[in-house]
């Protein structure tokens, strides 16, 4: 995989991720063409195009779409599995997740996704594990006397 | 704000968030990011220290903003902090916010190596862990040097934790993929091969990533992952019995593992132990069978994850293409899924069955499916999905179903999508021409295609047909009269006025007899496009009218009322005018026999390959497509029709295909521009120096030193006394850009103190079809043998093109020529009689003895040809001077050719040896 974008209905990018070493400039025109492409596409269409010489694949989850490129020999149906084992770690760590989530939990998001994909290939894929190590490292926080000491910002 | 916020939540971060969601406008936004910038860059800046809790929020808010598309330019040194800090949380958003915004800045990765380093060391897994996601999120080259050995270590130690492990292999999977040559093989590759064998399916599945890589950059060194892969995938696929607890997906064993293996196994052929190829042929049956059995769930999950799996084995069993019988039912499960419900899935099968049409024993299996196929294209509505469907068509068409799949290609043009017309046009294009038994149908075909979609028929389309119509003389009447009719349409698209104007301009004559395409008719019916289109369709009418001229006499003097109206020969554009005023002054002056051969009929062009297949190739990359091996591939020598091109060169105008004018070459100068880069990879990969044309340059200064099917490097030479100065000329001949290019001059060793060659450099890029100059200057210092080398490099599509070129510069341009009286001469032969002083050659003429032609080539050499100084007046006397820039030397030369032996006898004087026997080897190659 050489990336994956989250990204709300109205264009708003609420997760980014690169396998690829690619320059900010690039991201960000790699971002908007891709989410113009993506949105324009209707409900009943596949989840899979051809766009440059990678292959997108994407699925809408509620308000939110996931996007993967994948490269040519890559398989697309896992892919578009990778995407909802992500979203059920989501849910399960979250409970019901929703947008608002990802959005006021961006670094967790990116942790979940750490555990479960690295160097855009399949890490862990069993969903108990995945979580046992958030978990973990949720369970390695220092108490949360400090809310009281510090001001707001 | 979430309900749920676990772990450690920030709440000055949150409230931040909330703070620009709550913003109304943009405006609103950039000002409170603003403004909470400033408070953190005075907070980082702040006398007071600040504690982890305040830099890892801080940290967080510049990331969150960074995130929005803002940049940021601070805040690294605090987030390398944070690495070195013992909580956890804090260390935790220190590698997030240096994976997202690494910094090449070389300080910084210093520290972060030791951060990471450190950590790596600490032996507690969770550390550990955040270390190597960091490297393989960053996966810099600084990075992979720091501990690219050490995480093999790591990977292979027997005491390291299953979840390290996972990290460790895609870690380094990912060090490999950036920087290949930093990962050192070695005998932990042995002891990585067998976490196949782990029982932690966690760890398989990352391992296997990492082996799939790493078998691809070195095969051989990863053989024994075969049985292992195999064994492990037989254990998932064909065992009902086994649980695979967590690792089961929507009733789906493992998906994404048997998926890995699957992928793993496609880079080896076909397993040559027996035992071991049943076994494996075993779990591909098992998958297809499994295809066939009733679903376990009616989640799309479900089908997905099983479906994933039966298109890998599928990949597989095309890869090995080895199985007539698996081929054949893979075939048959892709011909079910066409008829699915499942967008997707008929996606895929269409996708998939475009490979298996390449497979000799699955081409027919596949042909089998036109029908659904074409259906396919008439009634999906997703665009994506038609485009497979035109691919598998394309892919599955053979000699005994052209015409159909070309007719209904045809039928879907009239309504495609404007974003793959395009294509469909080359496809067409193509198959029409491989296919053609009869070339009316070709003819028709084409036609037909300027007809539905002209504006997506690109120039190479047109070339093409044009070329072949030329070369077969059976279908040059028949095209004649079908575009004459085509032509007859009130509105016709400028491309058929192209092909129109040069097919009659050439075969007019073939439907003239009729009265109804006379050659008045056929003028008037042409000229009445005129006017419509534009100048460089004009420029071909015109031509085509002078050739009108000598096909039909009879129209003759309306044609030159036409070339002598104002509107022509004072028309505003150079090209229009220059050609009324030649073509209506040739139609003046010459005889009907000069006309005759000045206009002749073209001459076929030489057979070469499709163009417009090279076309497609550069649009698609390589891929799904037929076999296209056509056994008229040839690439024709050059070297005789180079003289003329260069004109076109010259001029800095591109070749043109309407450029009837350049007569004297075989092949129009059109035929530059029909491209065949069909043999790209192999021809042009080779950095031989090319010194093919080089001795033709000896007595000349300008020409095509150089063409291959991409491009073409022309010459001019100016010399005066020890300076030179080289105009080079590149031409693009193909449509595509050329990237990144660059030329240089390098000297052998000993050339570098005897010529200086200086190039400027030259625009990176060149346009398709455009051409860039370059100036060398090239100072004489010392007399020389070898030759300097011109390097060019650029990027073609996507492959990196070399070409080295000998440069002509050799010692006899240096000449300054040098008139003197017999007697001088004599007294002077006689002062250089020492032995070393000269050198003779006698050798047989490989060209017929012409005296003016051999007069031109002394001239050509540089040298003056003295009269009157030889008694016998068949032999040739010459002399000059070489100048370099350290001294000069005086030159005698003597030719006595032997016209009954078909022999010359040359013979040099000069004072410096070297000199001598460097301009005998360089004059004697040219008779």
């Amino acid at each position: 995989m050489q990336f994956m974008l989250l990204f709300s209905r109205q264009g708003k990018l609420r997760l980014q991720k690169w396998y690829v070493p690619l320059s900010d400039k690039e991201k960000k025109k790699i971002t908007r063409e891709l989410v113009q492409t993506v949105l324009a596409r209707k409900p009943k269409m596949c989840s899979f195009l051809e766009w440059r010489d990678l292959k997108v694949v994407y699925k809408r989850y509620a308000s939110l779409y996931f996007c993967c490129a994948i490269e040519e020999q890559d398989n697309e149906l896992i892919t578009l599995e990778i995407i909802h084992r992500y979203v059920e770690l989501l849910d399960k760590y979250f409970g019901s997740v929703c947008e608002l989530d990802i959005i006021f939990n961006f670094e967790k998001a990116y942790f979940i996704l750490d555990e479960f994909l690295l160097g855009g290939e399949a890490q862990e894929t069993s969903k108990k594990n995945v979580l046992k190590a958030i978990e973990q490292a949720d369970l390695l926080q220092e108490p949360r006397h400090e809310y009281f000491n510090v001001p707001v910002y | 704000m979430p309900a749920v916020s676990k772990g450690d939540g920030m709440r000055g971060l949150a409230v931040f968030i909330s703070d620009i969601r709550n913003c109304k406008s943009k405006e609103a936004e950039i000002k409170r990011i603003n403004k909470e910038l400033a408070n953190i860059r005075s907070k980082f800046k702040g006398d007071k220290a600040l504690d982890g809790y305040s830099k890892k929020k801080y940290v967080c808010k510049l990331l969150f903003i960074f995130l929005l598309g803002h940049d940021i330019d601070f805040g690294h040194m605090e987030a390398v902090n944070l690495l070195s800090s013992n909580k956890y949380t804090e260390k935790q958003i220190g590698y997030l916010f240096i994976s997202v915004l690494v910094n090449s800045n070389s300080d910084l990765i210093r520290l972060i190596n030791n951060g990471i380093k450190n950590d790596l060391a600490s032996r507690n897994p969770t550390f550990m862990n955040l270390a190597l996601h960091c490297i393989a999120n960053v996966g810099s080259r600084e990075m992979a040097e720091a501990f690219a050995s050490d995480i093999p270590r790591i990977l292979v130690a027997g005491d390291t934790m299953d979840s390290v492990k996972q990290s460790a292999a895609l870690c380094l999977l990912r060090l490999n993929r950036t920087s290949p040559d930093l990962v050192p093989m070695g005998e932990w590759t042995a002891r990585v091969v067998h976490l196949l064998n782990d029982q932690h399916l966690g760890v398989v599945t990352a391992a296997t990533s990492l082996i799939t890589t790493l078998a691809q950059k070195s095969p051989d060194d990863f053989k024994t992952s075969i049985s292992l892969a195999v064994a492990r995938l037989s254990r998932i696929v064909t065992s009902a019995s086994i649980d695979l607890q967590d690792y089961t997906y929507y009733f789906v064993a493992a998906p994404w593992l048997s998926v890995k293996l699957l992928r793993l196994l496609q880079c080896y052929p076909p397993p040559e132990d027996a035992a071991l190829r049943s076994r494996l042929t075993e779990c591909l049956e098992t998958i297809l069978n499994k295809a066939q059995e009733p679903p376990k769930s009616k989640k799309v999950q479900h089908s997905n994850a099983k479906n994933a799996v039966l298109f890998e084995a599928i990949s597989l069993i095309i890869h090995h293409d080895s199985e007539p019988t698996l081929l054949v039912r893979a075939c048959n499960q892709l011909g079910q899924f066409l008829q699915h419900r499942e967008t997707n899935l008929r996606y895929l099968a269409l996708e998939s069955m475009c490979t298996l049409a390449s497979s000799e024993f699955s081409h027919e299996a596949v042909k089998t499916h036109i029908d659904t196929v074409i259906n396919a294209l008439k009634t999906e509505r997703d665009v994506s999905v038609r485009q497979r469907a035109v691919d598998l068509l394309y892919a599955m068409c053979d000699r005994s179903n052209a015409k159909q799949i070309v007719a209904e290609m045809l039928s879907y043009l009239e309504t495609a999508d404007y974003s793959i017309r395009e294509e469909i046009v080359l496809k067409v294009a193509i198959l029409a021409e491989k296919y053609a038994v009869d070339y009316t149908w070709y003819v028709d075909t084409i036609l037909n295609l300027i007809r539905i979609a002209g504006d997506h028929v690109s120039e190479e389309v047109w070339y093409r047909v044009i070329q072949i119509v030329i070369n077969r003389d059976d279908v040059q009447g028949y095209a004649a009269k079908t575009v004459f009719e085509a032509l007859q349409a009130p509105a016709c698209h400028e491309n058929l006025v192209k092909v129109g104007g040069y097919i009659l301009g050439e075969f007019g004559n073939l439907i003239a007899g009729d009265s109804r395409s006379s050659p008045l008719v056929q003028f008037n019916l042409l000229h009445s496009k005129f006017h419509l289109c534009s100048v460089p369709t004009r420029a071909l009418l015109l031509s085509a009218y002078i050739k009108f001229i000598n096909l039909f006499p009879e129209v003759k003097a309306t044609i030159q009322d036409v070339l002598r109206s104002d509107s022509q020969l004072r028309n505003a554009d150079v090209e229009l005018q220059q050609r009324a005023v030649e073509y209506l002054r040739l139609s003046c002056i010459a005889s009907t026999d000069i006309l005759a051969t000045v206009l002749e009929e073209m001459p076929p062009f030489p057979e070469r390959e499709s163009s417009i297949l090279a076309k497609l190739k550069r649009k698609k990359g390589p891929g799904n497509r037929p076999d296209i091996d056509d056994p008229r591939r040839n690439v024709n020598g050059n070297t005789e029709h180079s003289d003329n091109k260069i004109e076109a060169t010259n001029k800095g105008s591109p070749p043109s295909f309407t450029d009837l004018l350049n007569l004297n070459s075989t092949p129009p100068a059109g035929a530059n521009l029909l491209v065949d880069v069909f043999s790209d990879n192999s021809a042009l990969a080779a950095t031989d120096v090319s010194e093919e044309n080089f001795s033709r340059f000896v007595c000349k200064n300008n020409g095509v030193i150089f063409e291959n099917q991409l491009l073409q490097i022309g010459l001019k030479s100016e010399y005066r006394q020890s300076l030179g100065r080289i105009y080079v000329f590149y031409g693009n001949k193909t449509s595509t850009q050329f990237l990144s290019f660059s030329s240089t001059v390098t000297s052998p060793d000993t050339l570098e103190n005897q010529l200086t060659a200086h190039a400027k450099t030259v625009d990176p890029v060149i346009e398709g079809g455009a051409q860039v100059q370059q100036i060398i200057n090239i100072e004489c210092v010392s007399d020389f043998t070898d030759a300097p080398v011109l390097d060019i490099q650029f990027r073609y599509g996507g492959t990196l093109q070399n070409i080295a070129v000998k440069l002509p510069v050799m010692l006899n341009k240096f000449f300054q020529p040098t008139e003197m009286a017999s007697q001088d001469f004599f007294q002077r032969w006689k002062q250089l009689g020492a032995p070393q002083q000269e050198v003779q050659k006698i050798f047989k003429a490989n060209h017929p003895m012409d005296t003016d032609v051999t007069k031109a080539k002394i001239l050509g050499f540089g040298i003056a040809l003295l009269d009157q100084v030889d008694p016998n007046p068949e032999n040739f006397v010459a002399a000059g001077v070489i100048h370099t820039k350290n001294t000069q030397v005086g030159c005698l030369l003597r030719l006595e050719p032997n016209a009954q032996a078909q022999m010359y006898r040359l013979t040099l004087r000069t004072s410096r040896e070297s000199v001598s026997q460097r301009l005998c080897d360089l004059l004697s190659d040219q008779f």
